[in-house]
């Protein structure tokens, strides 16, 4: 049977086993939109802004492994899908989005809703396509998922003007059994012998750190790093991207690393002779100034992108490989060396981490102590949240100080469990990436940590959850300021509050999801605060906005030393460096 | 220092742009440019010059290896290698400027009592020295082809 273009492209999504599609319509994507009325292979979440969309698909993909697939119209469609491109790019996240086009003859006319969504977002992208032949949808949907899915993981666009999904015109459906690309090889295996050198140097070190990133969660190497360190005993640390990767209740965790990260991580870091670096890419915010990183350390760096490795620092031992492949044949290579681990220095070293936590560590425990001050803390919340959910909840969370604090107290055991925008840092992203969860696995607890800010940023999506019935939590630290920036007004700019405080004109959040349907709670004091929680969580079948008020002041603690520190440089709380 | 980059890259619309965009997205600057078909026709070879260190370069090669579009990218300024660049001035003639144009071996396209059209080939620097050497003085228009290059003896770019 012949199909149209927009009935190419839903089957081609079939084969591909896409179970959602996020999107919006608009005039250049209605014929698609025809196509989606006529099946039932995919469901189509309807969101109530692109970018929405995109961080739904987003999320999606991070809590599943799976490819995200959002459809969002031309012209303002496209550009709103920008930011949700940009914040996959950023993280690795492998989504198609797929963008309707004025017709052919119409490009480049200034025509109604045009814009050039393939220019605009060649930068932020893996790869894009235009469609210019009908019959090449199913070809092109193919490769798009291939390139989205394989290597480094990440978005690619396909453009498809409106014409090239006339119903009228229709072509017959073909399949390759395999996508091969001359000019694209992405599985690469580790070179044996730099898995030999690397072996060699980190049997042979005395303080060795493991440092692991999103790499280890998107190439699904988390059962290798574990293996791994069962043979190393080594010091463990995950990146913000990384957390999950590595069980945060093991007694090797030193927690996440960097500017916000633990004392005893950036210490080993620093005072490190050989880092095992794994899908790690010593992101600005991890080494702070790459001059006076970890100054006797010799760097063994695995990552699937050889543009990864000695970018900022330069590695000692660099293995191009998919992470996977690589720290199995370490492990093998490991198993078979005779080399001895120096047991006795590796003792010292864990024992002098221990000593570092010990100073200056987080207190996992604060919401046992007795309530001090009329404020509730923002790091009570977590810490609650995180008994409440018995640390088993997806959470997805903004940008700022709650995400911090959701990075510092709340242990993540499983991968793909925490889902933030790391790299780019897109406030709103939560809600929409925590809708995204709750359709993959429904009968999760899914949580958004938010603020009142980024909340914002995203709210309308709280329409399509009643629409879907998405029952998620909300917690919601509300400080009435932008908390990251004030923080950096208060440390950097002499107090200087500026257009970073709104107080006076906060809507009421309860109301507010109220208003959306769904179920709202306010909490200002501590002595509620567990109960509330409790009482939310057992609301199944409902979305409970949950608005807890902290204290305004609260800062996030550990925070390196900025500009010309190291990472042993760090503020431990106000006004006392280490 | 001066690099000569060497990208072999699927003749498709948009391959271009995103080589292009890349060294600007990356705080490089693209210092000629130079592309056109190659084989049968699938496959473009763009030569790009650009200044930069060691790192900068092996950063900007892996960056361009990563477009998808792109079968194979190497420095030629790594090894030995041929290159050469194509250069058409025109200018209003003078006794002086002709006798500069003779001692560089110019080939002359037109020439009338109005203007004089020349191009000159030669490796990069000897175009820089000419451009020199003929100075801003009757000069109407110059326009270059921008470097291209190729390894010497067996080592080749293709698929």
């Amino acid at each position: 049977m012949k199909l149209s273009g927009g009935d190419l492209l839903l089957r081609a999504l079939k084969d591909e086993g896409v179970k959602f599609i996020f999107g919006y319509p608009g005039g250049a994507a209605l014929h698609i939109y025809d196509s989606i009325f006529k099946q039932n292979s995919c469901e189509h979440i309807l969101v109530r802004h692109e970018q929405g969309a995109t961080h739904a698909a987003d999320g999606y993909s991070r809590a599943t492994g799976k490819p995200g697939v959002a459809l969002v119209t031309s012209g303002p469609g496209a550009t709103n899908a920008i930011t949700g491109l940009a914040t996959a790019f950023m993280d690795s996240i492998p989504l198609v989005v797929i963008s309707g086009q004025v017709q052919s003859h119409l490009i480049g006319t200034d025509s109604f809703q045009e814009t050039d969504m393939i220019g605009i977002s060649r930068p932020i992208v893996k790869h894009s396509f235009i469609v210019q032949n009908t019959e090449d949808i199913p070809r092109i949907v193919q490769e798009a998922f291939h390139i989205a899915t394989t290597g480094r993981p990440g978005p690619v666009v396909i453009d498809i003007p409106k014409d090239k999904t006339d119903p009228s015109k229709v072509y017959e459906y073909k399949r390759k059994k395999e996508v091969s690309l001359r000019s694209y090889q992405p599985r690469i295996l580790p070179h044996p012998g730099q898995i030999k050198k690397a072996c060699k140097n980190i049997l042979s070190a005395e303080r060795p750190v493991i440092y692991a990133g999103g790499g280890v969660i998107l190439g699904n190497a988390h059962k290798e790093l574990i293996n791994l360190n069962k043979l190393l005993k080594a010091p463990v640390t995950n990146t913000l991207m990384g957390l999950g990767a590595y069980p945060a209740k093991d007694k090797y965790f030193m927690g996440m690393l960097g500017m916000h990260g633990t004392y005893q991580a950036n210490m080993a870091m620093h005072n490190a002779d050989v880092i095992v670096a794994i899908g790690a890419r010593f992101d600005d915010r991890i080494t702070n100034t790459p001059s006076l990183f970890a100054p006797d350390a010799r760097i063994v760096h695995i990552d699937v992108d050889p543009a990864s490795i000695s970018k900022i620092i330069n590695a000692d031992i660099p293995i191009v490989g998919q992470v996977k492949e690589s720290l199995q044949a370490l492990i093998k290579e490991i198993k078979r060396s005779k080399i001895k681990i120096d047991s006795d220095a590796l003792d010292l070293w864990n024992k002098q981490i221990s000593e570092w936590q010990r100073k200056h560590g987080l207190d996992h425990e604060l919401y046992l102590s007795k309530i001090k001050s009329s404020m509730i803390a923002p790091q009570i919340v977590v810490q609650e949240l995180y008994h409440a959910t018995e640390g088993n909840a997806f959470v997805t969370s903004d940008v700022g100080q709650h995400q911090m604090f959701v990075a510092q107290y709340y242990h993540f055991n499983k991968p793909r469990r925490w889902i933030n925008s790391g790299g780019l840092g897109t406030m709103g992203f939560g809600l929409p990436a925590a809708m995204g969860v709750k359709l993959a696995f429904p009968k999760h607890e899914v949580v958004c940590v938010t603020g009142e800010g980024s909340i914002q940023m995203c709210i309308q999506e709280l329409s399509t959850c009643l629409q879907y019935n998405l029952p998620i939590k909300i917690v919601n630290i509300n400080n009435e300021a932008l908390g990251m920036v004030r923080q950096w007004q208060d440390m950097n700019y002499g107090g200087r509050h500026s257009a970073s405080t709104y107080s006076d004109s906060l809507p009421d959040f309860v109301k507010l999801a109220q208003s959306f349907g769904h179920e709202g709670m306010k909490v200002t004091k501590q002595s509620q605060l567990r109960k509330t929680l409790d009482k939310a969580f057992s609301m199944k079948d409902k979305l409970v906005f949950i608005d807890v008020y902290v204290d305004p002041n609260e800062h996030v603690y550990p925070m390196l030393v900025a500009p010309n520190g190291s990472m042993k440089d760090m503020w431990i709380k106000k006004n006392v460096k280490a | 220092m001066k690099r000569i980059i060497s990208i072999l890259i699927e003749n498709k619309p948009g391959a271009l742009a995103r080589v292009v965009g890349l060294f600007h997205q990356r705080g490089y600057n693209i210092e000629t440019l130079n592309v056109g078909p190659v084989f049968d026709g699938s496959y473009s070879r763009m030569t790009v010059t650009t200044r930069g260190s060691e790192n900068d370069v092996e950063q900007i090669t892996k960056q361009i290896n990563k477009i998808i579009d792109v079968i194979k990218v190497a420095d030629l300024t790594e090894g030995d290698h041929h290159e050469y660049e194509y250069l058409m001035i025109k200018f209003k003639q003078s006794a002086k400027i002709q006798k500069i144009i003779n001692s560089l071996k110019g080939h002359i396209h037109e020439k009338n009592k109005d203007a004089m059209v020349v191009s000159i080939w030669g490796t990069s620097s000897e175009i820089e020295s000419a451009i020199k050497a003929i100075g801003k003085v009757n000069l109407l228009e110059i326009a270059r082809s921008g470097s291209i290059g190729l390894h010497e003896g067996e080592k080749v770019l293709k698929i």
